[in-house]
């Protein structure tokens, strides 16, 4: 889990992504506990109050669930519903931003295509 | 009225009002950022709640009594700053079973795990600590009184980075394991922002700002671009502050962004860039 301190996100936004980064990869396994917010809080010196109004958009999302006197749990299905919800943000916050970029380098539509084609075959 | 209520305060020394009619509501369990330039008011703030120094008028309550001359109330409150209020001819030890005395929450055994992390030697007296460790026997002192309201003064004065670190994390641990109000006053703002859950920032004896730390970035932003669409874009707009680097041209401007128009950049402004823009003089 990283949170980068400079970035334009506020903090607790970024806690909770890092949580759903967690479950994504598998860190954080679905039913399974994640760390408390003291944990969290301790190791990224962040305000408790902080890192729990992320924990919290989670909770309201329903990718973590509250065990009363345990802790927060991975729901079973958050993964999925992340890479849902990450997909329906994919269009707005990556390829728009990417076309912008494009469009600032001048390069044209083939050009781009190209590249991407390329970034493809470059991984494989 | 539960927390530390500060009412219509002022200070007068000699020529200066170092503070002026201040008022301002410390809510309990929450950690404070105490933030404003050298000679803001900050100490004397601190100090005047900690019952060191009188008003020259104005009132602070804790709990709705009066915190002067109070001693059930200043058992409630542990204040560090650069003033020594124990005999630095004293071993560390010794000032400790002293506290005690006056903190029944005070627990030897957690100030002594306390100081085997920051690898404090408690058989020495303060005379004989650098700066830093001073600054760490008073730190370890405050958390361990376990006192509901703790008033750190530049708490990480002379500390390294391993140390502030530590610090950070171990304070954090404290208010995990026992809420209480914590008001942090420092000018490295950077490395405790995320710390905080309030901000107040006092500038020439007033309250400039008193604001949840998530409000704080809804205070202002920068715009960077070319000079003239930066100039085209902050007419009408309240500006904070300007910079300029040959053609291109950054403004700081108080409130939200909106929609920012093709070929502007723009980025929030973080606690620390916020301070410098509004107490710039």
């Amino acid at each position: 889990m990283t949170i980068n301190f400079e970035s334009d996100k506020p903090i607790y936004i970024q806690v909770a992504e890092e949580i759903e980064n967690g479950v994504l990869s598998g860190a954080f396994a679905e039913e399974t506990q994640v760390p408390s917010t003291t944990e969290i809080s301790v190791s990224y010196k962040i305000n408790p109050a902080t890192v729990l109004k992320g924990m919290n958009i989670l909770v309201e999302e329903k990718v973590l669930y509250k065990k009363r006197g345990v802790g927060m749990f991975v729901a079973s299905g958050a993964a999925e519903q992340i890479r849902q919800k990450r997909k329906e943000n994919f269009f707005d916050h990556f390829i728009l931003d990417l076309i912008d970029e494009a469009e600032k380098l001048k390069l044209n539509k083939t050009e781009l295509m190209q590249l991407i084609e390329q970034g493809y075959s470059h991984r494989s | 009225m539960n927390g530390i209520e500060i009412v219509q305060l002022t200070k007068e020394y000699k020529d200066i009002r170092a503070l002026d009619g201040v008022n301002l509501t410390i809510q309990p369990g929450k950690i404070y950022g105490l933030l404003g330039r050298n000679g803001a008011g900050k100490s004397t703030l601190l100090h005047m709640i900690a019952n060191r120094i009188f008003p020259t008028s104005g009132e602070i309550r804790l709990d709705g009594e009066s915190v002067f001359e109070n001693d059930r109330v200043q058992g409630r409150i542990y204040c560090i700053s650069e003033m020594n209020c124990y005999d630095a001819d004293d071993k560390v030890y010794k000032i400790w079973n002293w506290v005690q005395n006056c903190y029944p929450g005070f627990s030897m055994e957690y100030a002594n795990q306390l100081a085997g992390k920051f690898e404090l030697n408690t058989k020495k007296k303060p005379r004989q600590l650098s700066t830093g460790y001073n600054t760490i026997f008073k730190i370890v002192t405050a958390l361990a009184t376990d006192a509901d309201y703790i008033l750190l003064d530049e708490p990480i004065l002379g500390l390294d980075a391993n140390h502030r670190e530590l610090f950070y994390k171990e304070l954090l641990a404290n208010y995990a394991e026992r809420p209480k109000t914590i008001i942090i006053s420092t000018h490295i703002i950077e490395e405790i922002a995320d710390l905080l859950e309030q901000v107040v920032i006092i500038k020439e004896g007033k309250v400039l700002l008193d604001l949840p730390i998530e409000e704080v970035r809804k205070m202002g932003y920068s715009v960077t671009g070319k000079k003239s669409e930066v100039e085209q874009y902050c007419s009408g707009r309240t500006l904070l502050g300007e910079e300029e680097l040959g053609g291109m041209k950054t403004a700081y401007i108080q409130g939200e962004p909106g929609e920012i128009p093709a070929g502007l950049e723009a980025a929030a402004l973080d606690l620390q860039k916020l301070f410098i823009r509004l107490t710039n003089s």
